[in-house]
């Protein structure tokens, strides 16, 4: 219990005080507070156990980096997992729960793990749970492993939306550099978007301070924003820039209270990083201790919230920078202690103890820092402070395709200038330090007259820190996921060198903090080990999201119904009246059954119906692509396996459209209205897809002159009479039918809209498609309706529909037909001996897979053996002699017509075998069954003429 | 999110668009001329270039197919074009 709250410092609310809970124990924050802030004030410790050993771990830093206070936060009951202490703000009423622990971080039951480091090295998962088999060992180790628990009750509503912009200049980072760059940009009227992680623009400003231009740094703040909004820009607080993509899109996550969380897709003329930079641990025995922190967040936390990390502070330092961190907890009441590795250094602050050339080697303490030990003395001490150096934010630059260099003097690695399309500018570059800040955020923009000046700037000499195998004990690179130095040492050993061999063998650097602490020290060590150069050890790769972003904000609204829309027909509410039960078909919303009750029972009963009076369905999906003009039987014959430019005007013909493979992609019936005029109609599911091929063929094919293409399945609904007392039912509705013969069809006036009565049959029974234009749907189903209780007709469902195609041996394309199905598979093998022109698919029907003995062919199967309808998808095996699949059951049905079962399937030579007995084999069992024609029901087709 | 420019529509996000072919490959005929080897050719076999290459992409919002030249590597367009014949 070191941290704690100072009476007066930060800018927290203490009028307004909010109550939490840690792993039980009830706490108390201010309003404005961060999750991270409020427990290190409160002088919690403990915040978690670490990944593999199940150490104890608190606080480390102060945003994106934190590795290591990562909680389930629990808000009005609901629990979102694995959130980062440091950038969620604190809530009255929230429930903190520690995770990778159990019972609670204090009392954690896999402690013991610790004493078996030695058993425990990199890779030995590898190693070790190699038998029986890591499935078996798997649950087990996901129990003890991994971080917060999944709440079934977390379904966040799909209301972020997702919001497209564009400006001339995207700034990211709000730190001295990207206000240096708003403020020159928006001087030259340009729209400015100053995006920023942190709920106030300022960075570093916000607990460094400074003066700038002769005033406090706020005031220096607020004039850019002015002018930034002023010249039609924006500023985004709580706005975390995660992605760059192709093409320069950006994508950002705005936080909002109260209101649903944003996701911005943002396209900018210009993009500027000035992202800031990270702070570097130390590497010394113990590292990970609770009470070591990083010296920057330890300022970050004061002068913010007034959270002070404790009480006796050794601050290990190899930078100037650490000085004014060290004089601000000095000045806030803490006995700060500072030890600089270099002989020389800047003054010591007011209050503070310097040591000079002095190296700390190592922490001790149970559950947290009890001393340091500093060049062999121990020293007591409830905090331990580190800072080695600073590494540049670069992972936007890196996203967006550019390379990095090692800069030997800023001891990091910084952009190469060129290699992507964004300007950097600031620590992001490399350039740390107030007024180098400001005048390269002010160049980036291409500011004119001075750049903005700070008063006094801080010196910023540092000298490069690295980790040391030489030193006893163990020392962490990666807290999260539990890397330590001699990790490092054992990848090299094994010959894991290069640094994403490393990377994935020692997983350092894979955990959510994407190892912005870690991803250095474990480069440098290796390079220290291997004896090469930081540049020849190499730089892992940068990839999206920048933090973790929840999913619920990338889905936005496209969930649920929303997802994959459905289509609707305009008559689904008078059908839902009519006791519809509905479901999806190809992406259409249509009823499957009529009624309550079991739906196969409904099924056959409107089946039955269908087939002795009369049923009507809603065929509105049924493709309606219109082809006009004198190209248009040319058009169609190429696209068209069957020909249809002999076709006469009032006339219908079905078909097959093949892909260029030969494989049957659609079929449907193609309706000659006029010379000029045709419409195919395509299987509902596959409109858009014939319709793309007949574009491409007329475009690059033909004249497009000479014909064009307009898909009008959506501005006509089709209802479906179907039955032997069909023309009765039409008839009593007074829908004047014109004579026609099967496969007719004439266009018509009925009570003055236009109207389309095609004779074309999907289930072998009298069938008329009567079509109106959309807006004229009620009252075609009106009258349709009213007339039926006098031919005893009913509506009918999909499902029943299915049924009776079935039975005729009618296919559905993609059901009873799979890649490999040719139209001659399908007992269409005239046309394919006796084309002479060019269509779509020909050559392929030729080739020596188009003319194999032994094709699959579509035939029907008869059950020998009682009732059951085979089950679809069950595979055809001979009933003698080694079982193998010669085919497989696509559709199965108990037909009411036939009253017995029926069944489609594609069949190796399955013409050849009509009459022979087959075996159906499914979940271990075969089942004896005959071959026979597809079309089990009025083979005659007696039946087409009512 | 790649932008290509559709000759007619102008510069739209890649999900309004389709490729449909490598530029440059005709279709041989009559088939009974054809070999199989060079019907298969046709089929399966793309250049699949590294660096500029020449496509047929459609833009599926205006219906239209037109010629782009990219580079596969970096991602940029160099250029878009309506098919030949067709004005813009």
């Amino acid at each position: 219990m070191s941290g704690w709250r100072h009476p007066t410092a930060g800018r927290v609310n203490r009028e307004r005080p909010a109550g939490f809970h840690f792993d039980g124990i009830a706490l108390t924050g201010f309003e404005g507070d961060t999750l991270a802030s409020a427990l290190l004030a409160s002088g919690t410790r403990v915040l978690g156990r670490s990944f593999k050993y199940h150490r104890p771990r608190g606080l480390w830093g102060m945003g994106g980096e934190e590795p290591n206070a990562i909680l389930d936060v629990t808000r009005d009951g609901v629990t979102m997992p694995n959130v980062r202490a440091t950038t969620e703000l604190l809530e009255d009423g929230m429930a903190l729960s520690s995770v990778n622990a159990a019972p609670d971080a204090a009392h954690d039951r896999y402690r013991l793990l610790d004493r078996l480091q030695r058993f425990l090295p990199a890779g030995f998962y590898y190693k070790t749970f190699m038998r029986p088999g890591w499935m078996t060992w798997e649950p087990m180790i996901r129990r003890m492993a991994g971080l917060g628990r999944i709440d079934p009750a977390n379904c966040p509503p799909a209301d972020c939306p997702r919001i497209n912009a564009q400006c001339d200049l995207l700034i990211i980072g709000a730190g001295p550099a990207g206000l240096a760059a708003a403020r020159a940009a928006a001087r030259k009227g340009r729209a400015v978007w100053l995006v920023d992680e942190a709920p106030e623009p300022g960075g570093s400003l916000r607990w460094r301070g400074g003066f700038i231009d002769g005033a406090d740094w706020r005031e220096f703040v607020d004039a850019v924003q002015a002018e930034v909004l002023a010249a039609g820009g924006r500023v985004l607080a709580r706005t975390t820039l995660w992605g760059a993509f192709d093409h320069g899109l950006f994508a950002a996550w705005e936080r909002r209270t109260g209101l649903p969380d944003v996701h911005w897709r943002i396209r900018a003329g210009e993009v500027i990083l000035a992202a800031g930079a990270i702070e570097r641990p130390l590497w010394f025995a113990n590292n990970d201790l609770p009470g070591v922190m990083s010296a920057e967040a330890a300022l970050h936390h004061l002068v913010l919230y007034g959270a002070v990390a404790g009480r006796r502070i050794v601050l290990a330092t190899g930078g100037d920078a650490s000085y004014p961190v060290a004089a601000a907890l000095a000045e806030a009441g803490a006995e700060v202690t500072l030890t600089d590795i270099r002989p020389e250094g800047p003054d010591a602050p007011e209050g503070v103890r310097v040591v000079r050339a002095a190296r700390l080697t190592a922490a001790r303490g149970g559950r947290e820092v009890r001393c340091a030990v500093i060049d062999g003395e121990a020293w007591e001490a409830d905090t331990v402070l580190t800072s080695g150096g600073y590494t540049p934010s670069v992972h936007l630059y890196c996203q967006a395709g550019g390379k990095l260099d090692w800069d030997d003097v800023r001891d990091a690695l910084v952009p190469r200038r060129g290699t992507a399309p964004i300007m950097v500018a600031g620590a992001a570059s490399g350039s740390f330090g107030l007024s180098a800040a400001l005048a390269e955020g002010h160049a980036a923009a291409g500011g004119e007259g001075p750049a903005p000046r700070p008063e006094g700037d801080a010196p910023w000499g540092v000298t490069p820190m690295r980790p040391d195998p030489a030193l006893p004990g163990r020392q962490w690179i990666d807290l999260q996921n539990d890397v330590t130095l001699k990790d490092v040492g054992l990848a090299a050993r094994e010959g894991f060198t290069s640094v994403e061999h490393l990377k994935r063998y020692t997983t350092l650097g894979m955990a959510t903090d994407q190892g912005r602490t870690s991803n250095f020290a474990g480069l440098a060590a290796m390079a220290a080990l291997t004896a090469r150069s930081i540049p020849e050890t190499g730089t892992t790769t940068y990839r999206p999201p920048f933090t973790p972003v929840p999913l619920a904000v990338i889905a936005g609204r496209r969930r649920g119904a929303l997802f994959n829309p459905l289509k609707r027909l305009p008559l689904e509410p008078e059908h839902r009246a009519a006791g519809a039960r509905f479901r999806e078909y190809g992406g259409w919303l249509r009823p499957a059954v009529y009624g309550t009750g079991d739906e196969s029972t409904l099924a056959v009963d409107e089946a039955r119906t269908a087939r002795q009076s009369v049923g009507i369905f809603d065929a509105s999906p049924l493709g309606k692509i219109e082809v006009i003009g004198p190209g248009a039987p040319e058009l169609l014959d190429f696209a068209n396996y069957v020909r249809m430019s002999t076709l006469r005007p009032g006339r219908a013909r079905y078909g097959f459209m093949l892909a260029e493979s030969g494989v049957v992609y659609d079929d449907g019936v193609v309706l000659r209205l006029a010379e000029d005029r045709f419409i195919v109609s395509a299987s509902s599911s596959h409109v858009a897809g014939v319709l793309l091929r007949l574009e491409d063929a007329r475009q690059d094919r033909f004249d497009p002159s000479r014909v064009v293409l307009h898909d009008v399945t959506a501005h006509w609904v089709t209802l479906t009479v179907t039955g032997p007392r069909a023309r009765d039912l039409l008839d009593e509705a007074e829908i004047a039918v014109p004579e026609m013969p099967h496969m007719g069809v004439a266009e018509t006036t009925e009570a003055g809209h236009p109207m389309r009565i095609a004779r074309v049959s999907f289930t072998g029974d009298l069938s008329y498609e009567v079509s109106v234009p959309a807006r004229h749907s009620d009252d075609l189903r009106n009258r349709l309706d009213r007339a039926r209780g006098a031919v005893g007709g009913r509506w009918i469902g999909l499902e029943a529909v299915m049924i009776l195609r079935a039975e005729k041996g009618y296919i559905l394309v993609g059901k009873d037909t799979d890649g490999l199905t040719m139209p001659h598979d399908l007992g269409w093998g005239a046309q394919r001996e006796r084309r002479r022109d060019e269509y779509l698919g020909k050559r392929s029907l030729f080739t020596p897979e188009g003319c194999r003995e032994g094709r699959r062919q579509l035939v029907g199967i008869a059950v020998s053996d009682g009732d059951a309808p085979l089950a679809a998808g069950a595979h055809l095996v001979p009933l003698d002699g080694p079982r193998r699949s010669l085919g497989f059951v696509t559709s199965s049905y108990r037909s009411p017509g036939l009253d017995r079962p029926i069944a489609l399937a594609l069949l190796e030579d399955g013409r050849a075998r009509i009459g022979d007995r087959i075996g159906c084999f499914h979940m271990g069992e075969v089942r004896a069954a005959v071959v026979a024609p597809a079309c089990a029901f009025d083979p005659e087709g007696h039946r087409l003429d009512g | 999110m790649q932008r290509f420019q559709c000759p007619f529509c102008g510069l739209r996000d890649e999900t309004e668009f389709h490729f449909a072919t490598e530029a440059g490959k005709s279709r041989p005929e009559p088939a009974e001329e054809v070999t199989d080897a060079e019907w298969a050719a046709y089929l399966h076999l793309n250049d699949a270039l590294k660096g500029q290459a020449r496509e047929v992409w459609v833009h599926l919002t205006c219906g239209e197919y037109f010629l782009m030249t990219r580079d596969t590597l970096t991602r940029e367009v160099s250029g878009s074009e309506a098919l030949p014949g067709r004005a813009s």
